[in-house]
């Protein structure tokens, strides 16, 4: 790890001004993702920012009969609590689908969301990659790129993002709460949150430098049936090749969100009408556009089989 | 600390070899708390419990709370394995909650109550899982062991506390702890031995489930 100093204030706005005071500032949670990444030194900050003390530690409702999660509540507390398991099924399930216990009692709401591609290329200092270095390249294109992204993708980048809990938190159209340095709040809908690649995959949220995430906000409950079916190379302990989170109602409308196949959670809710139809017309119509690689055009079939199975299961 | 910084002079001496070692012996013995201390980098004090006691340390903030514990307070029952949180080798308890320690900045942990294997139980007072451990069989080479043992500790816990798992059928009827529920919940520790059968068995006595 490269030397960095630290410190760990107790509001928000002293949080946020001491992450822009210090040259390569950064907020530090769980860190779990971060420090991985400082001891590849493919992550290299000169000063570390300690949220822990700063109060967002809880899951309140809100008056819209919806819940508000602090920013530092745990993957573990999160998928724990009585009301998230009865109301909101879709998130506890795929939040137990990702890493492993230890790991859940650490990871926090906001750093999983903002938690970085698993790509191999931007984890090995010595390959090129966009992302990890702009300019330099892109080793997955034309490498080995079977556990890489097919929708949302560019010719700089075609990374995945990894998180589970990200891609219920876009089935549920939840909403991502911020702090900045003036003290502006802003409430931006997570389907703006994360960004595409474009010719800047570096830039992977719309999060400007220094804003602090306080919380995510939940809608009311959907009611229906919630579920997460994630495909991966292990049972257990293992990144999804694809997910499929989906909340079905009985009259045959619903909404589904992928996972393991973008740069983002990848919902498209033009295309859930034809959840009725058929689990093909649907997946062709979220699928259109894909730019798969010879070792990822697997991922194609594999969505749609899985969720062909949900709704099997669901419908039977 | 007995005959600790005799051990860290010698393995800085093979780090920095040849005549550097006297050099640097003579600096280590000057700073006998701060063994990895360099001049440009800042020291941090913490103070924290480590197995009931409280600990205080002066530390440089990269230093992981798994090196705390070994290579600080020689408490070398916890293992490091891959050092990135996959394989479980490092889990302590934290408050009570398992945690890979090496994905951990020790000064993170002001204020904090460390337990670790050797405060899990001792050799003439062993904790009913490391009892369990023995009479299943429950590890080959043992390097994964005090890991596992703290994680099974703690998903008997967590099992009890409503947290579900992956394996969870229903999520909002009460947990319990079956073979699948405790098999899924310690896939966070990998054993390269492969004795999960056997500590597979020694969970399910101590759950009470019929092994
Ligand atoms: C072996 C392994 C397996 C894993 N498997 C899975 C898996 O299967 N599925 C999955 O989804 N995840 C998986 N993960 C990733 C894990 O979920 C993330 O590491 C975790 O969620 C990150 O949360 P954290 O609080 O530890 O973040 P940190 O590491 O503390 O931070 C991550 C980023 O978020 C920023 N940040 C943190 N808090 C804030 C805030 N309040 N405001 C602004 N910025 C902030 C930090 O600056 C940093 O850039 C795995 C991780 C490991 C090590
Ligand atoms: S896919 Fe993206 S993250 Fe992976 S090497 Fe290419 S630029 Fe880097
Ligand atoms: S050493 Fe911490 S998980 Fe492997
Ligand atoms: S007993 Fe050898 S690694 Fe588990």
């Amino acid at each position: 790890m490269k030397p960095f100093t630290y410190e760990r204030p107790r509001t928000a706005a002293d949080a946020v001004a001491a992450v822009l005071r210090k040259p390569g500032g950064r907020f530090i949670a769980g860190g779990t993702n971060l420090l991985d990444l400082m001891k590849l030194q493919v992550e290299t900050p000169g000063h570390l920012v300690d949220v822990q003390d700063l109060g967002f530690n809880k899951i309140e409702p809100t008056p819209d009969g919806g819940l508000r999660i602090g920013a530092l509540v745990t993957n573990t507390v999160l998928a724990a609590d009585p009301r998230i398991k009865r109301d909101y099924g879709v998130l506890s399930r795929a939040i137990v689908a990702g890493a492993s216990g230890q790991l859940r009692n650490k990871a926090t709401t906001a750093g999983n969301l903002l938690q970085r591609t698993r790509c191999p290329y931007f984890y090995d200092t010595n390959q090129p990659c966009n992302k990890r270095q702009p300019g330099s390249g892109c080793g997955a294109i034309g490498g080995a790129s079977r556990g890489l992204g097919l929708m949302g993708v560019s010719t700089s980048c075609i990374a995945t993002h990894p998180s589970d809990m990200a891609v219920a938190m876009r089935l549920l159209d939840a909403k991502v709460e911020t702090i900045d340095d003036v003290g502006t709040v802003r409430s931006i809908p997570i389907a703006d949150f994360h960004q595409l690649p474009g010719t800047t995959p570096h830039i992977e949220t719309i999060l400007r430098p220094g804003e602090l995430i306080t919380g995510v906000e939940l809608p009311r409950p959907l009611g229906g049936r919630h579920v997460y079916h994630k495909v991966r190379d292990r049972a257990s302990y293992a990144f999804a090749l694809v997910s499929v989170a989906a909340v079905l109602q009985r009259d045959g409308s619903g909404r589904v969100a992928v996972g393991g196949v973008a740069p983002k959670p990848w919902r498209v809710e033009a295309a859930e009408p034809l959840l009725r139809r058929s689990s093909e017309s649907f997946a062709n119509s979220l699928l259109s556009g894909a730019a798969p690689t010879e070792d990822n055009h697997f991922k194609l079939a594999l969505v749609e089989r899985t969720l062909a199975g949900i709704l099997h299961e669901v419908r039977a | 600390m007995n005959g600790s910084g005799k051990w860290r002079v010698s393995r800085r001496g093979v780090l920095a070899g040849g005549s550097a070692s006297a050099a640097m012996a003579t600096m280590l013995d000057a700073q006998p708390s701060h063994p990895r201390r360099q001049a440009d980098i800042p020291v941090y004090d913490v103070s924290f419990t480590v197995n009931g006691e409280p600990r205080t340390l002066s530390l440089d903030p990269r230093t992981t709370l798994l090196d705390t514990l070994r290579e600080h307070l020689q408490l070398t029952g916890t293992k490091k394995g891959c050092d990135h949180g996959q394989c479980g080798a490092c889990t302590v308890l934290v408050d009570g909650f398992r945690i890979n320690s090496c994905l951990s900045l020790a000064v993170m942990h002001e204020g904090d109550r460390v337990t670790t294997i050797e405060g899990v139980g001792s050799p003439d007072h062993l904790h009913a899982m490391q009892r369990a451990f023995v009479q299943h069989d429950g590890f080959q080479c043992g390097y994964c062991t005090p890991g596992q043992i703290c994680s099974a500790v703690a998903v008997l816990k967590e099992i009890e506390a409503g947290v579900p798992s992956h394996v969870t059928e229903d999520l909002t009827a009460t947990c319990v702890p079956s073979r699948a529920e405790m098999r899924e919940r310690m896939s966070g520790n990998i054993c390269r031995c492969g004795a999960y059968a056997n500590i597979s068995d020694a969970m399910a006595e101590v759950a009470g489930v019929n092994v």
